[in-house]
């Protein structure tokens, strides 16, 4: 880090922020990382002492719906970040400077920060034809991010473009739209998968990288465990009727206002990992099935061509063939139809399964390698 | 001879916009808008459920995030025959209300306003003088001299750390810049407020649509359901919730946004009469009050100006074969009957053929194709869409709250009407309708209650939902207003599938490339005649093609190879 740069306390600070204030918000990011309270004194320290960190933003094939998310987010609140936290030299979306004087700023940032930066791509890159199909500054997507990503110190897909390609990578793939791991190799990569994205999920991943010096663990899909470690259909408040069988049957129907389960309208979530149910959207105010409708899935790879989105789960081909007995869950949904119990016992298994195989990543050194500098 | 200017990216805007401008004599004498990304959604959705294909067209746009999910499921529906109940359609309403909020309110602070406020004078205002002028413009009660000196201060530290994030290499110091400093220093407190404000009001997403952006829709109505006597539905402290939101939002917009556009403005008169731009204007109008089937009562009412002649609305029919059309002729697409036809969409046809410079490049071949959008027409002629031709079309229908609020707003700056035609009028208009929509959204709210209290909660129409009740083939026209204008969805249905679907969106009219004859499109007329002091720092070509709030990523998404489907078939 640049010596010359204040810390963040000391800008806090000359803003007139008290210690106090300071503290709490260190305690806070805390408790949304999710962290014994004797990690709140490293987060103080980071912040104390760290300095801006120089954020290039890129967009690509992509709709703008993670910027559009981040500066929804609450806590911190936007303003705060790109002002006092991060510089953000680089963003088509809101920066003041177009054209050259654009290109210009991001190559500064990629010269005089070499190996210091961090790299957010929004979007998705499209392969085939030379890569004409995205172009900025007559120059392809796939050019800039090669050459951005030499520097970089860590890179940050967005949602679900950059991470798995989304909507246009969805059947055919008419421009060869591939995701950001599968075009650059040899760089650590987060995947805050989502369409987009919880907005203090963005946040929460960026200050973590700023407080601890390095990026946040992963899941097997290079997700922050923080925000994808649990399927939303298992932190879904609706979850007890899933369990007592008790299913919306149709649109706004008696069950639908009730607040039954969605699962047979068609809801994702009990394939989905993401932390809808727990950080729920927009500072807490709700999620799509707290509004009534399924969950569909778009933390997940593919998950355009998991569809239709109102046909439910297991009545997909491949789904409920595995009959191994499972007592989980199980002691009351058995009233339920025969489909949905032996949905319920293979989605404990696989649930089983990846928590097995996250355990197994965890206790191998690849996740902490990962997150050096 | 003119210089030729490259502006790429065009920043603080959605998706990817290449300008070439030629400058001679310090104006711009012509101008080529390039759409440089396309997706192909429209090919993706072939072969897919109609009833999803609203999830596929809202990823057509993230910050302009639920008019496609709007337009998409009124194509299904219209296709389909179905009529939504009255609660889902104030549900529609409240959520476009909402989100023309957000939208206006951001493009005004965050991706307009740097073309007009100079951040680094800022620096140089006196903050009393700030709260002074903010007090006599409106009685937001977030205006003493401590609270602008506090921002002035964090501006400090932020320009004296060297690190100028977002700013860094702005156009700070250009001469075009009018604003005294302390009008300045307003902009930029309430740039940082707007910022914390603009993610509060699209919390009625949240409540309606489970999340924002990209809140969730339902073909036959609204995937909530109301039950004032229930935990787990939409009940009164959820409505309540939204009244509240609704209530803080008109608040902000009257005392903030509207009083800080007059400032500004009241500088830049000048503006009045640079980026005039065509003469025709479309809009299909929205928020319907008495069903989507009876566009006479709609707030936004429809029709066509033409030649800016105000004393004849025109009607528009986007089932016409005769009416609406689009071309490739500068487009990197091939018809199959020959490049230079037009084609309305029901008939769309369309193949990649990209035809440009291998990048990297320096220069499109202008003479050539040289952009992914396609260039739309109806009955041949090139039609500008947004805010200002919204507002000229309920002008001209005599919509006496419109005509209030635009003589009110050209009384207070004393300029003419036709100032109106313009830079400066383009983002006017999208303040005023905003101050609309802040109070129709009050009362959609007071409806949607009187029909709950009145014992309706209704939320959908489930009579087609089984495509079984489908006929073997179906064609629908979905039509809204965006925040950026006019748009439309076409739709053809064929057992039980999409066999065709297309999006014809605002920025692809305003931004498309000329057409077979040669016609420029909106910007490209906007942007003749702009004045540019240093060829070097394009400010004032931003500006006006900024008044446009350019979306790109919506209006590149064409891709159909119609005939040639491929896609999978799915098994119901």
């Amino acid at each position: 880090m640049d010596p010359n740069r204040p810390s963040i306390w000391e800008q806090a600070r000359l803003q007139g922020i008290p210690r106090r204030d300071f503290l709490r918000y260190c305690t806070w990011m805390g408790a949304m990382l999710g962290l014994e309270a004797s990690a709140v004194g490293q987060i103080v320290k980071a912040l104390e002492t760290k300095s801006r960190i120089p954020v290039i933003w890129f967009h690509f094939q992509e709709c703008t719906c993670c910027s559009e998310s981040f500066i929804r987010s609450s806590h911190p609140i936007v303003a705060d970040i790109i002002l006092d936290r991060i510089s953000l030299d680089y963003t088509e979306t809101l920066q003041a400077a177009a054209g050259r004087q654009a290109e210009e700023a991001l190559h500064a940032t990629m010269e005089k920060f070499k190996g210091q930066y961090l790299m957010l791509v929004e979007g998705a890159i499209p392969t085939k034809d030379d890569g004409v199909y995205c172009c900025i500054g007559g120059r392809s997507a796939l050019d800039i991010v090669n050459e951005a990503a030499g520097g970089a110190k860590a890179i940050v897909a967005w949602g679900n473009c950059a991470s798995s390609g989304c909507i246009q990578a969805a059947h055919p793939n008419p421009t060869g739209s591939k995701p950001v791991h599968k075009v650059l190799t040899g760089k650590p990569i987060v995947n805050v998968q989502g369409c987009p994205p919880i907005g203090e999920v963005m946040s929460g991943t960026i200050v973590h990288i700023l407080t601890f010096d390095r990026i946040p663990q992963l899941d097997g899909q290079g997700r922050p465990k923080a925000f994808y470690s649990r399927r939303v259909h298992d932190s879904c408040y609706r979850r007890p009727n899933y369990d007592a069988g008790l299913f919306v049957q149709a649109w706004d129907d008696e069950n639908a206002r009730r607040g039954f389960c969605l699962y047979k309208m068609g809801c994702r979530g009990p394939e989905t990992y993401n932390a809808c149910g727990i950080i729920r959207w927009n500072d807490g105010v709700s999620y799509p099935i707290q509004s009534g409708h399924g969950c569909i899935g778009c933390s997940e790879a593919n998950y355009w061509d998991n569809g239709p989105f109102y046909r439910h789960l297991a009545a997909f081909p491949g789904f409920g063939i595995e009959t191994t007995a499972d007592k989980v869950g199980l002691a009351i949904g058995a009233a339920a139809a025969a489909g949905i119990a032996a949905h319920a016992i293979t989605t404990n298994i696989r649930k089983r399964r990846v928590i097995k195989a996250e355990i197994a990543t965890s206790e191998t050194p690849s996740a902490d390698k990962k997150g050096g500098k | 001879m003119a210089k030729r200017i490259v502006i790429d990216p065009v920043t603080r805007i959605e998706g990817h916009l290449r300008l070439e401008v030629e400058v001679k004599n310090g104006k711009v004498t012509d101008a080529y808008s390039s759409g440089t990304m396309v997706r192909g959604i429209e090919k993706i959705l072939v072969g897919r459920d109609p009833r999803d294909a609203w999830a596929f067209t809202e990823r057509a746009c993230g910050v302009c995030t639920t008019v496609h999910a709007l337009s998409s499921v009124r194509t299904v529906e219209d296709a389909l025959d179905i009529e939504i109940p009255p609660n889902a359609e104030l549900v529609r309403n409240l959520m476009f209300c909402a989100h023309y909020m957000q939208d206006h309110v951001v493009h005004f602070y965050h991706l307009h306003a740097l073309d007009w406020v100079d951040v680094v004078s800022a620096l140089k205002a006196d903050a009393a003088k700030t709260a002074e002028i903010a007090r006599s413009i409106s009685d937001w009660p977030r205006s003493s001299p401590g609270y602008f000196s506090d921002v002035q201060n964090r501006l400090k530290r932020l320009v004296e750390s060297g690190q100028l994030g977002i700013f860094a290499n702005g156009y700070w110091g250009h001469p075009a810049f009018k604003l005294p400093p302390e009008i300045n220093l307003l902009a930029v407190t309430h740039y940082l407020e707007a910022l914390e404000w603009q993610k509060e009001i699209v919390k009625v997403h949240a409540i309606f649509g489970g999340k924002n952006p990209h809140p969730n829709y339902l073909v036959g109505g609204a995937p909530l359901s109301i039950d004032i006597d229930e935990a787990n539905a939409v009940n009164m402290e959820r409505l309540a919730f939204v009244g509240t939101l609704l209530g803080q939002a008109k608040e902000f917009v009257e005392k903030v946004y509207l009083p800080d556009l007059m400032a500004v403005a009241s500088f830049y008169k000048d503006w009045g009469a640079v980026g005039e731009g065509l003469p025709n204007y479309l809009a299909y109008g929205d928020l319907p009050t008495a069903g989507y089937a009876n566009p006479d009562k709609f707030k936004f009412p429809r029709g066509i100006i033409l030649d800016k002649n105000l004393g004849q609305v025109h009607a528009v029919d986007p089932r016409d074969p005769g009416g609406i059309a689009e071309e490739v002729a500068h487009s990197w697409y091939s018809y199959s009957d020959g490049d230079g036809q037009a084609k309305h969409p029901w008939q769309g046809e369309t193949a990649l053929n990209y035809t440009g410079p291998k990048p990297p490049y320096d220069e499109l071949n202008v003479e050539g194709k040289y952009s992914w959008l396609k260039t739309p027409r109806w009955r041949g002629k090139p039609m500008e869409v947004g805010p200002l031709a919204r507002l000229l079309v309920a002008y001209a229908s005599g919509r006496p709250d419109v005509i209030g609020v635009v003589n009110g707003a050209l009384q207070k700056l004393g300029v003419p009407v036709t100032a109106l035609f313009s830079t400066l009028g383009r983002t006017a208009a999208r303040g005023l309708e905003t101050l609309l929509v802040a109070g129709w959204a009050g009362e959609f709210f007071e409806d949607l209650l009187a029909n709950i209290k009145n014992g309706d909660t209704r939320m959908f129409n489930g009579d087609k939902w089984d495509p079984d009740t489908w006929p073997a083939e179906a064609k629908g026209a979905g039509m809204s207003e965006a925040p950026r204008g006019a748009l439309c969805h076409w739709i053809v249905i064929k057992d039980k599938k999409i066999a065709n679907y297309q999006m014809v969106v605002p920025s692809t009219w305003n931004a498309s490339p000329r057409d077979g004859k040669g016609q420029r499109s909106a910007y490209e007329t906007a942007l003749l005649g702009t004045p540019v002091h240093d060829p070097e720092k394009p400010l004032e070509i931003l500006r006006t093609v900024h008044s446009f709030d350019p979306c790109i990523a919506c209006a590149v998404h064409v891709y159909d190879e119609h005939g040639t489907n491929q896609a999978r078939v799915f098994t119901f």
